[in-house]
């Protein structure tokens, strides 16, 4: 097969395709469009060990050069792509270049939610890039005074490292309670404690009304039940809505994400990959976008099978950790509101404990708090419909 | 087909268990990578290099032919 693939994307995702292409026998041109100048790099440090300083930068990279040379694909980056035209198979990038593909791979990833209000005051931050986990990482070593708004994944375990670093941290979100998306109450209400633990305020269900500034630096958060956090450093970490805005006009179904078949097919010779992605979950009856480091490249690798030929739903376990002071939470399923927790090893709220996560007496989901076999062993117990 | 893993660089996300349990195991009490299998027959390949992709650490690394 000798069809030309481009990949628009070039971090976990699309890399992943690349490398599966080649290993499954793609001997055709690769094109992988990065709108960041690095090469591909892995997102889940940023907010851990590069903010905390216990890696260089280096080791977040995920190849090196020579590894990408063997790839044998061309890699064009700090470019972005700017229009798709589907019908004539065609992607225009900013510099007016225009590629054409066979088959297209779209991998974007996500844009950072900003406030309404956050205009350009200095000292305000958000965590998506490598960049932008720099200049966190600089001013946390001069700040005192953080506050992380968004008390979801990324939020929390900023809020940790800034913590660790030795510096003042308030965790806010309007949401009552910590990380409770992914977790719902119970097993949030455990996470809430240990940043408690740690000496973080957490502020949880009370909004954000403004920030205030002084000099053009950012000076507090002032929040809907008329209270002030002081903070020279500020995080916003509200989440983030699928890279989608180069496709408007494209003739793909965009909702909330790249609508894709459960094949992860958005238009003939057309596939999405990672978080940008919406596709029909076969196993679970409905449409499905993950934000997890895990799905990026499962469903890389499912689509890397689709483009050779194969022709399976993709249907996975859902699966992501966090870590978090000296926890690492590790999540297999997923937890909806409500479910309660049956422990398995150990109980929750122990230092280490496994358990599932049940609705009806049916297990939904795997929970491991620093517990990484039992949680492969809790797994087992997921109830799968086929 | 001669695999290694990285203790220092695994997580213990366990996800190379799950796609090769031939090959790979995990440590009782921190759940790092242990190796059952260095040298993998070739039907274990396509596991191995999957197990490879999705390692979050990197911390999989395969020689051998193709």
């Amino acid at each position: 097969m000798s069809t030309q693939v481009l990949v628009v994307g070039a971090s976990v995702g699309g890399l992943t395709v690349a490398e599966a292409l080649r290993r499954k026998g793609h001997a055709g041109p690769i094109t992988l469009v990065g709108a960041e100048p690095h090469l591909p790099y892995d997102r889940p440090p940023l907010s851990k060990e590069i903010l905390a300083g216990d890696w260089p930068d280096e080791r977040a990279f995920l190849r090196d050069q020579a590894q990408l040379d063997a790839l044998g694909a061309e890699f064009v980056l700090g470019r972005r792509a700017e229009r798709l035209d589907a019908e004539a198979r065609k992607v225009e990038l900013d510099d007016g270049r225009t590629l054409s593909y066979d088959t297209l791979v779209i991998a974007t990833g996500l844009v950072p939610r900003r406030l309404p209000f956050q205009g350009g005051l200095g000292g305000v931050h958000t965590l998506r890039t490598l960049d932008q986990a720099r200049a966190l990482r600089a001013h946390l070593l001069t700040a005192l005074n953080v506050a992380v708004i968004g008390a979801g994944v990324l939020g929390c375990e900023i809020a940790a490292t800034a913590r660790e670093l030795g510096l003042s941290v308030t965790l806010v979100d309007p949401v009552p309670m910590v990380m409770a998306r992914q977790l719902g109450d119970e097993l949030g209400a455990l996470v809430a404690a240990l940043h408690v633990r740690h000496g973080v305020r957490v502020r949880t269900g009370v909004g954000v009304a403004g920030l205030t500034g002084a000099g053009g630096h950012v000076s507090g958060v002032e929040l809907t039940d008329g209270s002030r956090v002081p903070a020279d450093l500020v995080v916003v970490a509200t989440g983030s809505t699928p890279a989608t805005g180069w496709l408007a006009g494209s003739g793909l179904s965009i909702e909330d994400g790249v609508v894709c078949d459960s094949r992860c097919r958005a238009a003939p010779g057309v596939y999405a990959v990672g978080d940008v992605a919406r596709w029909h979950h076969e196993r679970l009856g409905g449409s499905v976008r993950l934000e997890n480091r895990t799905n990026v490249v499962q469903q890389a690798l499912a689509v890397a099978d689709a483009i050779m030929g194969a022709d399976a739903p993709y249907t996975p376990i859902p699966y992501f950790w966090t870590d978090q002071y000296d926890v690492k939470l590790q999540i297999h399923g997923t937890i909806p509101p409500g479910a309660r927790l049956r422990a398995v090893d150990g109980e929750p709220g122990q230092a280490r404990f496994a358990a599932l996560a049940e609705v009806d007496g049916r297990a939904v989901a795997a929970i491991g708090w620093n517990h990484p076999r039992g949680v492969m062993a809790a797994r087992r117990r997921l109830i799968q419909p086929s | 087909m001669e695999v290694t893993v990285d203790q220092v660089k695994c997580v213990g996300a366990g996800q190379c268990v799950l796609v090769a349990p031939e090959v790979f195991d995990q440590r009782e009490e921190d759940g790092l990578v242990t190796l059952l299998d260095p040298a993998p027959g070739d039907h274990l390949r396509a596991a191995v290099d999957e197990a490879a992709a999705l390692c979050p650490a990197a911390a999989i690394g395969l020689e051998g032919p193709r």
